[in-house]
């Protein structure tokens, strides 16, 4: 085939980026070298328009072992153990095909984390559907959790907490971030650094096929009505191959015989020996005759750009061949010595003994395209007035009912408990709470993770929403009692061709970026899915953030459910009354202008310090943060996980009831002590500042308000648990 | 007491069967599906997972790998066999215990706690436990036990049913059955009563701080009963 202007603009390079390729080769490119450039190119690979504003967050601290730029991030939790943990998105495939995208989305980062020798120890995901009432949500919604749960439930890996949400804003591109943290002994980390000459390169895993080929590609490209043709770029999962390839891996690593180790993930072959070579400025010499293909006569250009799922490259020390071979063939694994590192600095291929491509590593990597992209600063909504008459009306357990029922806030056991999330026997916070949490298997030690988002307020203001975000994150693994340590990122949004969506991601980046750097909170992994657009409308900015942190003790992990009747219920944290952009503004008075509530991050990391003092103390039974639906919410679900009721006084406050109990003010929390311990409690929480109030006792059964109203938690429960329930099963 | 545990490709549940069993006082050795001899046990477990992917019938490939035929012999001789999970599914596909194992009813994976009812104490594995009620976990896709009413006969007349799906309180009815199995049933043994298949979890209810501790009273049960 002829490759000219035209060829290149087909495989989604831009006219300016193909004279560059010519001019860096100093001649044309053959087809197979295109199909590279191209793989290397696109935003997915190359965060062409990202990486400017990447630069600037925050990703080291005392307990970082490895940032951003490996398979994913380290971090040290003591006593020579480490966490490895990522997450990434699998939005496009998903869409296309909602179970196979999700599966190989979880197999994905699975692979990445035990790439670097950790087992991993707990899955996570944090995925958004278009509005419910579109056609497509429900079966999407179904595929999506099949998908996840049948990869992670066959590699015996429990799915301990995620997100759900619904909006329509994804109708046309559904988001699919799967996150997975493992556990590797501090100095048996492994990285995709090559390093020496002569080396053996091996491939091993699955054999490849023809799926997948343009995958990152067209996860770089907007959706049009001719979206379903590209199911064939979607990989297909095989979670049991996985699974070997784990158990192989790590029997192999278990000796010295790896060098540096990547796995095939997005543009497979080509992406993995590159940056293996540009990661140790060496040069690699590939036989794709020597690579185990699953059907006959694939071509170098398949060869080359194929995803097939389940397949890692590894760089060993002379010699060692034989013992490798000999682990991978226990598991019925492929295994194949396919090359040789070089000092050529170039990746050259060969096939049917004719060189097929000869391309300077450099070219591909660090000259790839970079954009400082045109962006468009977004102002601060004007603050909305709440109209006394829109109010009047309305009976605060009649919209808590409603609250607990809409769809982003209602239980989401349906989902989960399609998920194991109790395989290997460490998993003691399920699914449901604020983290969820497993032990570090043999010790006292305990590891709490969560993903967040809160696309609404991102979409109102980038920046205050991408501090949020952080914060929401801090907050949830406060209110288990660990204290956080790091996050990983998946950056989702529209097309970077567009300034508004542009300026979200900047904005949104920096609003991270501040946060994550004021609560010492700092970034160590992440990925970015641009082009969550269909046509010409890109989906809410959707920034998730994935966070890890340490419980010393596991037995003094903190769940959300009320413990004991007679206790006392505080709410730590100031209430401004801040409505716009909240739930209850958004889905009761069907407002949906005015700015998202405001960050201060003095609060959010005082309040949150104090928290763990508290928690340091034995003194606080249960806590839970306030986020949606503000305080009556978070209670109610208190109420509804413990099985009690409550009887709330409001505090004497300016603002009336409904600001009150439905404002979404940050830096909050809701906890339970024990009556003889509020004179402690009071006291710590005065010393260091933090506001509370102190918002009732814990009853048998039945949430009172004021002693006027009242519900039974019975029926607070149905309104939490139907609808998800109902709306699958219709 | 010694315990063997097989690991087939694809089995998930091997580390954690592994850890209960010693917590509790066995002396546990893994053994490798490719393996042919059997070591020296008191008590065969084959674990939960996804033995070859389970892309065939669930558990059919693994019935007949090489260890199988030792565990076979060992169970025909009187040798304790437990299977749970995946191992239920690799049992009924041995003919060691009687019936077939389908898709769930709503034909979705299930992870919770559940209630099983003891319906016979007259065997190693139940002799002696105080409870009549066992709160298990399940975690499983094709629980949903079947057999032909020849089948179901001969299983009743023989009192082979281990254990049914019920409520806390015992009680057996259809809206305590999770998958859809015949009769709420999580568990039966093999005529002679020394092989069992379930689909519950034990070995993940073996601390408080997991699913609940019920887990603990049947391992404990079991190394007395085998003493």
């Amino acid at each position: 085939m002829i490759v000219n202007e035209q060829v290149a603009v087909d495989h989604g390079l831009k006219k300016d980026e193909y004279a560059k390729i010519c001019e860096l080769l100093k001649r044309t490119p053959n087809i197979t070298e295109l199909g590279i450039f191209s793989a290397m190119w696109n935003e997915h690979c190359s965060y062409k328009s990202s990486r400017l504003h990447l630069k600037k967050l925050p990703t080291k601290g005392k307990k970082v072992i490895q940032g951003p730029g490996e398979n994913a991030g380290v971090i040290d939790i003591e006593d020579n153990d480490a966490i490895v943990f990522k997450i990434e998105s699998h939005n496009h495939p998903s869409f296309i095909e909602p179970y196979q995208g999700a599966a190989t989305g979880v197999g994905g980062i699975m692979r990445d984390v035990f790439t670097m020798g950790a087992r991993p120890i707990a899955n996570l995901n944090s995925i958004h559907f278009g509005s419910p009432q579109h056609k497509k949500t429900k079966n999407l919604l179904r595929g999506v959790v099949h998908g996840i749960g049948g990869y992670g439930n066959c590699m015996g890996v429990p799915t301990i907490a995620g997100q759900t949400s619904f909006d329509s804003s994804y109708n046309g591109n559904i988001l699919v971030n799967a996150m997975t943290l493992g556990l590797v002994k501090k100095d048996k980390i492994f990285y995709s650094k090559a390093a020496g000459l002569n080396k053996p390169v091996i491939y091993v895993g699955s054999k490849t096929g023809r799926d997948g080929i343009h995958g990152a590609s067209m996860a770089s490209a907007s959706f049009d009505e001719k979206i379903e043709e590209k199911k064939p770029t979607v990989q297909v999962g095989d979670p049991f191959t996985e699974k070997l390839l784990l158990e192989a891996c790590l029997e192999l690593m278990a000796g010295d015989s790896i060098i540096a180790i990547q796995d095939m993930g997005a543009a497979g072959l080509t992406s993995s020996s590159i940056e293996m070579s540009s990661k140790g400025n060496l040069g690699i010499e590939i036989n794709l005759n020597k690579v185990p293909c699953r059907e006959a006569k694939m071509t170098p250009y398949e060869i080359m750009l194929s995803e097939s799922q389940e397949r890692m490259l590894i760089v060993l020390e002379n010699g060692k061949e034989d013992h490798a071979k000999k682990i991978f063939d226990k598991w019925n694994l492929d295994f194949a010595v396919i090359g040789k590192t070089t000092k050529s600095k170039k990746i050259e291929l060969y096939f049917d003994e004719e060189k097929v491509a000869d391309i300077p590593v450099d070219t591909l990597v660090e000259n790839s395209p970079m954009y400082d992209r045109k962006w468009k600063k977004a102002k601060l909504p004007k603050k909305n007035k709440i109209k006394k008459e829109d109010i009047k009306h309305l009976k605060i357990i009649d919209v808590l009912k409603k609250i607990l029922a809409n769809p982003n806030v209602c239980s989401k056991e349906w989902i989960w408990q399609q998920y194991d999330h109790t395989v290997m026997g460490d998993t003691i916070q399920k699914p449901g709470g604020d983290a969820g949490v497993v032990r570090v298997h043999g010790t006292d030690k305990a590891v709490a993770a969560s993903v967040d988002s809160s696309a609404v307020y991102c979409w109102a203001h980038p920046l205050t929403g991408g501090k949020q975000v952080v914060c929401e994150s801090f907050r949830n693994l406060i209110s288990v009692g660990a204290k956080p340590i790091a996050i990983t990122n998946c950056l989702n949004f529209g097309s970077p061709e567009n300034e508004e969506n542009m300026g979200e991601f900047v904005e949104c980046v920096q609003g991270i970026g501040e946060a994550s750097e004021y609560l010492k909170f700092p970034i160590v992994s992440g990925n970015v899915s641009f082009y969550n657009q269909t046509k010409d409308k890109g989906i809410k900015p959707t920034p998730a953030i994935g966070g890890v942190g340490l419980i010393k003790n596991y037995k003094n992990m903190i769940t959300m459910d009320f413990k004991e009747v007679d206790n006392l219920v505080l709410v730590i944290g100031k209430t401004e009354g801040h409505i716009d952009q909240s739930l209850f503004a958004r889905n009761i008075l069907d407002e949906k202008n005015g700015p998202p509530p405001e960050v201060n991050l003095f609060n959010e990391k005082n309040n949150g310090e104090t928290m763990l003092k508290l928690i340091d103390n034995n003194l606080i039974k249960s806590a839970h943060d306030v986020s949606l639906g503000g305080i009556i919410t978070a209670v109610a679900k208190m109420c509804i996980k413990g099985k009690k009721g409550i009887n709330i006084n409001k505090p004497k406050y300016l603002i009336n009831e409904i600001e009150y109990f439905f404002a979404e003010d940050q830096g909050r929390y809701i906890i339970e002590i024990n009556k003889k311990d509020f004179k402690k409690v009071a006291d710590i929480l005065n010393r260091n500042a933090v506001h509370f109030d102190e918002l009732g006792a814990i009853t048998e059964n039945e949430l009172y308000i004021s002693d006027k109203t009242k519900v039974t938690i019975d029926e607070l429960s149905t309104s939490n648990k139907n609808w998800l329930n109902n709306y699958m099963n219709k | 007491m010694k315990s063997s545990v097989i690991t087939f490709p694809g089995s998930n549940c091997d580390r954690d069967m592994d850890v209960a069993l010693k917590k509790f006082g066995f002396k546990n050795k893994m053994v490798w599906h490719a393996d042919a001899e059997l070591p020296k046990s008191d008590l065969v477990v084959l674990p939960g997972g996804f033995s070859y992917g389970d892309y065939l019938r669930c558990g059919s490939m693994a019935s007949k790998s090489k260890i199988m035929q030792s565990v076979i012999n060992f169970a025909n001789s009187g040798g304790m066999v437990m299977g749970i999970c995946n191992g239920f599914q690799i049992l009924v596909e041995t003919g060691l215990v009687p019936g077939v194992l389908l898709r769930n009813k709503y034909l979705e994976f299930i992870c919770k706690n559940v209630f099983v009812k003891i319906n016979d104490k007259k065997n190693k594995y139940f002799k002696n436990v105080d409870n009549e009620v066992f709160e298990f976990h399940i975690a499983h896709n094709e629980g949903n036990y079947f057999c032909t009413n020849d089948q179901l006969k001969e299983i009743e007349d023989n009192n082979q049913i281990a254990i049914n799906y019920c409520d806390e309180n015992g009680k057996i009815e259809d809206q305590f059955n999770p998958n859809g199995s015949l009769k709420n049933i999580a568990g039966i043994f093999n005529k002679e009563k020394n092989v069992l298949g379930m689909m519950p979890h034990p070995e993940r209810m073996i601390d408080t701080s997991l699913s609940g501790e019920d887990g603990s009273l049947f391992f404990k049960n079991l190394i007395n009963n085998l003493k």
